[in-house]
């Protein structure tokens, strides 16, 4: 009997004790720190320990601050410049590879995924010296197809800082995309295909007809997760200009810029009014995004 | 219309040009690392007219001169306690949203979801706020500890766990499997592949991590990879030193793709179930 009262008390509280730790820590390091960063953002402070409430003032600062602007702007240029290179490329390799006509379509696959593997930081490593401007391999390459000697100084240059970024990312995630692609691309039904065929569709009628809305939902959820984590950049320029933002700021971003308030400046209340107007920014270009793209109206 | 064989040769030209932007910067970094400085410049990739003064120096400099060794150590440490953990955490976790019923449930995951899309980056001056309070500054707790949780990892697990049969679930009880064992014994097995995925994701987020390490850990001896090559590329006495830099930045990246390599099938499959079927 008393064994049985046992069993059934482990039985009703299994799902309570397996949940717990989760709790615990989400609680204590993640719903707590969310609040008390949106709190922080209210205040001005100098180190962790003096704090004064100052209203929006935090906020109304960004509103005029020029560093602000210029990594807002930073940001958004490469967000632009990632998401309109990334997923046409990663797209467009995704179809060569799902072809029926492929010889090693695994060892493609693995050549394109392998750069995602290695992290941020050290891709910015390595690009800090194939992107250097007498050694570096692309300035190499590029002499040799024109036939001229080419010193481009890409790291050095304002004008090319967040390019040379680009390079680096889209080196890092074209592949990684292309495997997301590849999936849905395998997904679509062939018969439709077939029907677009016997309806005399050529190949780009059945792109915008068949494939694309095919596709749709994966594409849309790139787009928007793109975005999102493009936002975020920060390892890659912070590393590949040797922890600062690059000549004239020219690669500073929203992160760094939160990064070096908080943390080398130490007005931590700052800081996280710069994380939150990036919670904004994000917030409503995704919901853009979405609306755009009307997943929510087919639920 | 094209004919087959120049489809063929145009599909395949692509693949090629492409998968050589992909391949070629391993094969200079692996280049880089092996030669001395003054064939640095000398040669894009090797010297193919003097194969013989192909060296690994850079790398004995590398474990020699610089704390190099332990922070390797450091990095396979705190990446695979935070696997362990992040793991274990999120399959128990998402076994008991799947398949059990209980109050609260319905709140928690709204609040999970809701969190999911904030970039993480807002919770870092409050949890270094939050770290100094428990005094965790410079030490491990304050990165394996808020790492154990993942929002993202509970709903990877309860997504793979609902397709866990009840039936067997509840063979599993009357032979008196207790609710743990049912955990272990049955639903871990059936979600292998998604085990496998997430282990190798998890594993490639601490071991690529910088930002919060950063932020937490002062002390050189402490670093992780990722911070030590980061302080190594700009200080002045390395910057010359560019076998030294390249050396380091492959020995980063091989533990990672030993890891791929081993767990390979299991990702891709799982890395695009979630995107495609939800």
């Amino acid at each position: 009997m008393n064994r049985a009262r046992l069993w059934s008390f482990q039985y009703r509280y299994a799902p309570y004790l397996f949940v717990t730790p989760f709790i615990v820590l989400f609680l204590v390091f993640l719903l707590y720190p969310l609040g008390r960063s949106f709190m922080l953002s209210f205040y001005q402070t100098i180190g962790p320990r003096h704090q004064k409430f100052i209203g929006l003032g935090n906020y109304w600062f960004l509103l005029q601050d020029r560093l602000f602007w210029a990594a807002l702007g930073n940001t958004a240029m490469y967000v632009i410049g990632f998401v309109g290179l990334q997923i046409p490329a990663a797209l467009g390799l995704a179809m060569l590879l799902n072809s029926k006509l492929v010889l090693g379509r695994s060892f493609f696959r693995f050549a394109f995924f392998s750069t995602h593997l290695v992290g941020s930081v050290f891709v910015a490593v390595l690009f800090s010296q194939l992107l250097s401007p007498r050694h570096g391999l692309l300035n190499m390459a590029l002499s040799w197809l024109l036939q001229t000697p080419i010193e481009i100084n890409w790291l050095g240059e304002p004008r090319l800082a967040m390019v040379s970024v680009l390079f680096a990312s889209l080196w890092l995630s074209i592949g990684f995309g292309m495997i997301y692609f590849l999936a849905a691309l395998q997904a679509v039904d062939r018969d439709l295909y077939e029907a677009a065929m016997v309806d005399g569709a050529g190949k780009w009628s059945q792109f915008w007809n068949v494939t694309l809305p095919g596709i749709r939902p994966v594409l849309v959820f790139m787009v928007v997760v793109g975005t999102i984590g493009a936002f975020q950049l920060f390892e890659l320029p912070f590393v590949l200009f040797q922890q600062s933002a690059g000549p004239n700021n020219s690669a500073l971003t929203i992160v760094m810029y939160l990064f070096m308030t908080g943390f080398q400046v130490r007005d931590l209340g700052l800081a996280s009014a710069i994380g939150w107007s990036l919670v904004l920014v994000i917030f409503l270009i995704a919901l853009v995004q979405v609306r755009i793209s009307g997943v929510t109206r087919e639920g | 219309m094209l004919g087959k064989p120049m489809r063929f040769l145009l599909i395949h030209t692509g693949l090629l040009f492409a998968a050589g932007i992909s391949l070629v910067p391993f094969f200079w970094l692996i280049s880089a690392s092996l030669k001395t400085n003054d064939d640095f410049f000398e040669y894009a990739f090797l010297p193919w007219d003097g194969l013989h003064r192909l060296t690994f120096d850079n790398f004995a400099r590398l474990f020699g001169r610089t704390p190099f060794g332990t922070w390797l150590i450091n990095s396979l440490f705190l990446a695979s306690m935070h696997t362990v953990l992040v793991v274990t955490l999120s399959s128990l976790g998402g076994f008991a949203l799947a398949k059990y019923q209980f109050r609260g449930k319905r709140a928690l995951m709204l609040l999970m979801l809701c969190t999911m899309l904030l970039p993480s980056q807002v919770l870092l001056t409050s949890s270094w706020e939050l770290v100094l309070f428990l005094g965790w500054a410079n030490t491990y707790w304050a990165i394996i500890v808020p790492g154990a949780v993942s929002v993202f990892g509970m709903f990877l697990f309860r997504q793979a766990m609902l397709g866990v049969p009840d039936e067997l679930l509840h063979a599993g009880r009357v032979d008196g499997c207790s609710e743990l064992r049912l955990w272990w014994e049955i639903a871990l097995p059936v979600v292998r592949p998604m085990i496998g995925a997430y282990t190798l994701m998890s594993f490639l987020a601490a071991w690529n991590a910088f930002l919060w390490p950063q932020i937490v850990l002062q002390d050189e001896r402490k670093y992780n990879l990722p911070i030590g090559l980061a302080n190594m590329i700009s200080l002045p006495e390395y910057q010359t030193q560019y076998g030294v830099l390249m050396a380091g930045t492959l020995v980063s990246i091989l533990p990672v793709a030993v890891l791929f390599f081993v767990l390979q099938k299991d990702f891709i499959a799982g890395l695009t179930t979630g995107a495609v079927k939800g």
